[in-house]
């Protein structure tokens, strides 16, 4: 399987290879690392060639890696149905850096560029209608990007004067504060009072089963 | 005022000379002031409580649990409790789930548009008070910074029963504070 991932990413690679930077084979899952510019010309060359057929976009997001330059990623998932098969096609960028639009190529990503321009403000040039999707109307600022406040700047109340609803800057009676438990999911590192039990058990099983071959 | 009977205690007094007294008093009164006020305010109520329309508000998980209350094992139907699609049709508003800074104005309007009495019932701890969106940038911190707010139910989500309680509480509410004007 791997190996037929890899293939297939090098025979990607020697297609288009002004705009291919690279492939890679994660985990066994398909990477292609692209220049934005020719972002458009790899999807179409992914749906539409013969050994791909990638015909699904699955999902477009954006990755925010603050100590990196060009800060941005922006990820597109693509499936093939046909082949039972699935490519992640990678692209670099920054705050200023637009991203040539996919809708060209797949009329599904109009809503998923419009979303990650909205949460991490990454701008995709030729989209037709680039609003914002998810936030509040008139929201200030991109909240998946990492050095955005987690509380925001604003927050509602209805004002019984001006009857509507009004915004105003965050206050809060109690700050977030950040506990540093050990997530039940990740499983406890340290050693539990008991623990000593079960591995003198293992033990003295391992004993017997000696004494025994010896015997 | 004319004669207030509804201040009386509940306690009928025994025939005797106690209560040819006492209707000599109200005979007396009433002669003198010629109105009587009887207990249409608690008739209104109890009315009022057979038929709580609420008007159907489900924002996020809360929902489904609204909808069990609603389905046949608990079957609000039997306590009146019929959701309405519109806020002109309902007498109470069940929030029930993340309300969102979004979504606060038109949860707003909504309430307008309802016809008094109204009552609010702000079910789970997202729209008790943010519960676990509290410090997120999106979420109001309880819908109480919206609209009044008559009964909490607390969980996330409550149980169907939970929210049962609830309405059987907002019930209470009305027979103890009910006016017939407000």
């Amino acid at each position: 399987m791997d190996l037929a991932l890899k293939d297939l990413g090098e025979y990607i690679a020697d297609k288009l290879p002004e705009d291919v930077n690279g492939t890679t084979v994660i985990l066994g899952e398909l990477v292609v690392s692209v220049k934005a510019e020719g972002i458009a010309r790899v999807m179409a060359f992914l749906r539409d060639d013969v050994n791909c057929r990638f015909k699904q976009l699955m999902d477009i997001c954006g990755v925010d890696y603050p100590e990196r330059i060009p800060r941005f990623e922006v990820v597109y998932n693509l499936l093939s149905l046909i082949n039972n098969n699935r490519v992640r096609v990678k692209v670099e960028t920054d705050e200023d850096t637009p991203v040539p639009t996919v809708t060209g190529v797949f009329s599904a990503a109009d809503w998923w560029e419009r979303e990650t321009w909205d949460l991490f403000g990454i701008f995709f040039s030729g989209h037709t209608d680039l609003r914002r999707i998810l936030t509040d109307y008139g929201f200030d600022g991109h909240p998946l990007r990492k050095d955005f406040p987690l509380t925001g700047y604003v927050e509602v109340r209805y004002d019984d004067e001006l009857k509507r609803v009004v915004y105003e800057p965050v206050k809060l009676t109690q700050e977030f504060r950040s506990f540093d438990f050990l997530s039940p999911w990740e499983g406890v590192q340290g050693v539990l009072p008991g623990d000593e039990k079960a591995e003198d058990a293992e033990d003295e099983n391992a004993d017997g089963a000696v004494g025994e071959g010896d015997a | 005022m004319g004669v207030d009977t509804t201040s009386n205690s509940a306690k009928p007094v025994p025939t005797g000379p106690e209560q040819d007294v006492l209707l000599k008093r109200i005979t007396g009164e009433l002669h003198d002031k010629g109105f009587v006020v009887a207990n249409i305010d608690k008739l209104a109520n109890w009315a009022r409580t057979g038929s709580l329309w609420p008007m159907t508000f489900g924002l996020a998980c809360c929902a489904v649990e609204m909808i069990h209350a609603y389905m046949s094992r608990y079957d609000l139907d039997r306590f009146g409790v019929v959701p309405r699609p519109s806020p002109r049709q309902s007498d109470v508003i069940i929030v029930a789930g993340t309300l969102t800074n979004k979504m606060a104005p038109a949860f707003r309007k909504v309430y307008d548009q309802m016809a008094e009495p109204r009552y609010v019932i702000s079910m789970g701890s997202c729209a008790n008070g943010g519960g676990y969106y509290h410090y997120s940038y999106s979420v109001v911190r309880g819908c109480d910074r919206v609209v009044p707010v008559d009964v909490y139910v607390p969980g996330c989500p409550p149980t169907a029963e939970a929210l049962i309680y609830g309405i059987l509480q907002l019930k209470k509410k009305i027979n103890r504070t009910g006016v017939l004007w407000r």
